[in-house]
């Protein structure tokens, strides 16, 4: 059945807001197990999910805006700081209640939702790390969104092996030189606070240290806006240092700490991403069963077909299992258990994994349909493909899962 | 003088998005169980106003009422995580609730309204389950106030209420006396969503408990319900090739 582009964007909000409904409705019920007051916040993310972001997640995609107005909404709702303390701006929710909310925001756009995740992450690392000073300097701003956030860790000659990173922090009177280039940075040359990850020591973990840099910061550049199969409503650029003059006071923590502050944001960072994909994930078993019921071929719909019936059990059955680990894991982190670390790996890897193959499925369901950018199935495809490379990519997550295993105390 | 305390009164109503509504196989009502509830749209926007005025100093307290089963407390909980500063619960269930209807839930918010001296009652328009469009109404006139309804602006201008209203004849704009009963229209307001500290902050707001005995109303009904039915499904049209065939097919059913 196809539509015209006019009734096509009314049918996709239309189809949005059932879903949601259906969502918080179905044996796939997302609202299992919650409390009361987590409830809450799912429902009012559902709602500001299906009809701030969904009607426009098609358009952020494919004209590559940056939606600041519609972050800024989000962030007066307190989706700015969600897990950053109030006395800052803060929501002071846990990482459970983190991830519900990310789970229920990605339904309406990924990439805005996982660019949110990220922001969020680096006003975590300036509240838990920083001074007194730093967090009353840096965290109301990034709450309000008045200011935007970028993690930068990864460089061109070190991803997975990010402790080999190579940019040099020189202290010189009061300020650190900055040199060194940054590699897909997320909002890169469209936000204000760059948490960057640098060596001030030797080699190794122990020689890194982390400082935030200011937008406007003489030294500080950006390299061209990279193109990407999904994550469009982000910009995603090269950070680029040439001395980079960045004042001590703007280290975060002790001189080496640099890497554990890093690691400890992408812990909860791993989360929020592994919620993304959720999100997308129970948004396109709910558009898959939808079109098997609508589409007839053989002369009955779809959903009579035994395979496909087959096909979306076990979608839903891998998507129950996806979140039960998820928010496990989110309990783990936020009672600072010892298997905290493992288990965000364990989520990050097997979450973001199964829910790309639950979307991709999904679009197959859709057939040619599938294929099409009228759609939204491709998008969630498009947009979680990424999931299971950044924030540590999914071969990463084995080798902390299997140091943890094979370690004296394992 | 700013008044006192306003009444927003609230109704759980079936999702109006929810794809399939049922109706029972004894044709009694419809299936309730296990479908999605949640708070009426027009009374979303009686919140809305209702804080509003609030935060425009015009009043001091906004308390949000509801009657029915231990669902509703729901509703009240996201109303008080919208502004209300305090609830009000009315325990109706089984059999009474079943039976509840506009007359009764009237009964209730007026004798509500005379015990905690509110000087507005706001309400939605109607329920989109039901679509009465009774309660306000009613409960204005239990209560012998004036009453603004299908409310689409609504500004408090000292002891009185400038209601503009939505009628079918265009826009009509009122003034009355306070204490006064209003009823939101859809062009009132857009309803705020919640935010994350105050759905934390509602958690601490009280909700009373009470049944409509305490209140001293009686909840028989004098309406019953005779049976539901579906509405009749579509027929296929006919395709007639010329207009004469149209105008003939038309006069030989009687049509025209």
């Amino acid at each position: 059945v196809m539509f015209n582009g006019l009734c096509l964007k009314g049918f996709w909000l239309y189809s949005v807001c059932a879903m949601r409904d259906t969502i918080l409705n179905s044996h796939l019920a997302a609202a299992h197990g919650l409390s009361d007051e987590q409830k809450e916040f799912q429902k009012m993310a559902f709602d500001f999910a299906a009809h701030e972001m969904s009607p426009h997640m098609a358009e952020w995609d494919e004209k590559e805006i940056f939606p600041v107005e519609t972050m800024r909404k989000a962030a007066q709702l307190g989706f700015g700081g969600i897990y950053v303390q109030p006395e800052v701006g803060g929501s002071g929710l846990s990482r459970l209640d983190t991830s519900v909310i990310f789970e229920a925001l990605s339904t309406g756009c990924v990439s805005t939702t996982a660019y949110i995740s990220i922001h969020n992450m680096c006003n975590w690392m300036i509240d838990t790390f920083g001074n007194t000073e730093q967090r009353e300097k840096f965290c109301p701003e990034l709450c309000t969104m008045d200011k935007f956030a970028s993690y930068c860790l990864t460089e061109p000659g070190s991803g997975s092996d990010a402790a080999s990173l190579l940019t040099t922090a020189k202290l010189e009177g009061h300020h650190y030189i900055l040199n060194g280039s940054k590699a897909f940075i997320s909002g890169g040359g469209d936000t204000d606070v760059y948490i960057v990850m640098c060596r001030t020591g030797g080699k190794g973990p122990k020689g890194i240290s982390c400082v935030v840099v200011e937008k406007d910061t003489p030294g500080l550049s950006f390299g061209k806006k990279e193109k990407k199969v999904g994550w469009n409503s982000q910009p995603t650029r090269a950070v680029i240092l040439e001395d980079c003059h960045v004042p001590v006071t703007n280290r975060l923590g002790q001189e080496g700490q640099g890497f554990n502050i890093a690691m400890r944001g992408l812990n909860g960072g791993r989360i929020n991403i592994a919620s993304c994909s959720l999100g997308a994930a129970h948004a396109c078993v709910q558009l898959a069963r939808d079109h098997l019921l609508v589409r007839k071929q053989f002369g009955e719909a779809l959903s009579n077909n035994q395979f496909l019936q087959f096909k979306l059990a076990e979608m839903a059955t891998k998507l129950v299992a996806s979140r039960l680990l998820l928010r496990e894991a989110a309990v783990a982190l936020q009672e600072s258990r010892s298997d905290a670390v493992s288990l965000c790996s364990m989520a990050k890897l097997f979450v973001t994994d199964e829910c790309f193959n639950i979307c991709n499925q999904a679009l197959q369901m859709h057939g040619g349909y599938g294929y099409l950018k009228d759609y939204a199935v491709q998008q969630f495809v498009r947009d979680i493909r990424v999931h299971q490379i950044l924030e540590g990519t999914n071969e990463v997550m084995r080798m902390i899962i299997a140091r943890s295993l094979l370690s004296e105390s394992g | 003088m700013s008044p006192a305390s306003v009444f927003v009164c609230l109704s759980l109503t079936l999702l109006s998005d929810y794809p399939v509504i049922r109706v029972k196989p004894d044709h009694s009502g419809v299936v309730t169980d296990g479908v999605k509830h949640s708070m009426n749209p027009f009374c979303e926007i009686a919140v809305e106003e209702a804080v509003k005025l609030k935060e425009k100093k015009f009043i001091k307290e906004v308390v949000a009422v509801s009657c029915g089963p231990t669902q509703v407390t729901e509703t009240i909980r996201t109303a008080l995580a919208m502004g209300c500063d305090r609830g009000i619960h009315v325990e109706v269930s089984g059999k009474d609730y079943e039976a509840m209807g506009p007359l009764q839930i009237a009964k209730i918010f007026a004798a509500l309204a005379k015990k905690e001296e509110a000087s507005l009652v706001i309400l939605g328009k109607q329920a989109i389950d039901d679509d009465c469009n009774q309660t306000g109404q009613m409960t204005a006139a239990l209560l012998d106030w004036p009453q603004g309804t299908f409310a689409s602006e609504v500004t408090i201008d000292g002891e009185k209420v400038k209601v503009v209203r939505e009628i079918d004849g265009g826009l009509e704009t009122i003034k009355i006396s306070m204490p006064a009963v209003l009823t939101a229209d859809l062009r009132l307001n857009t309803p705020r969503y919640a935010t994350l500290p105050n759905i934390m902050k509602a958690k601490k707001k009280k909700i009373a408990n009470m049944k409509p005995a305490d209140l001293g109303v009686d909840m028989v009904s004098r309406v019953e319900v005779l049976r539901v039915d579906e509405p009749p499904t579509r027929l296929a049209g006919v395709k007639v090739e010329t207009v004469d065939d149209l105008v003939a097919k038309l006069k030989a059913n009687g049509t025209i």
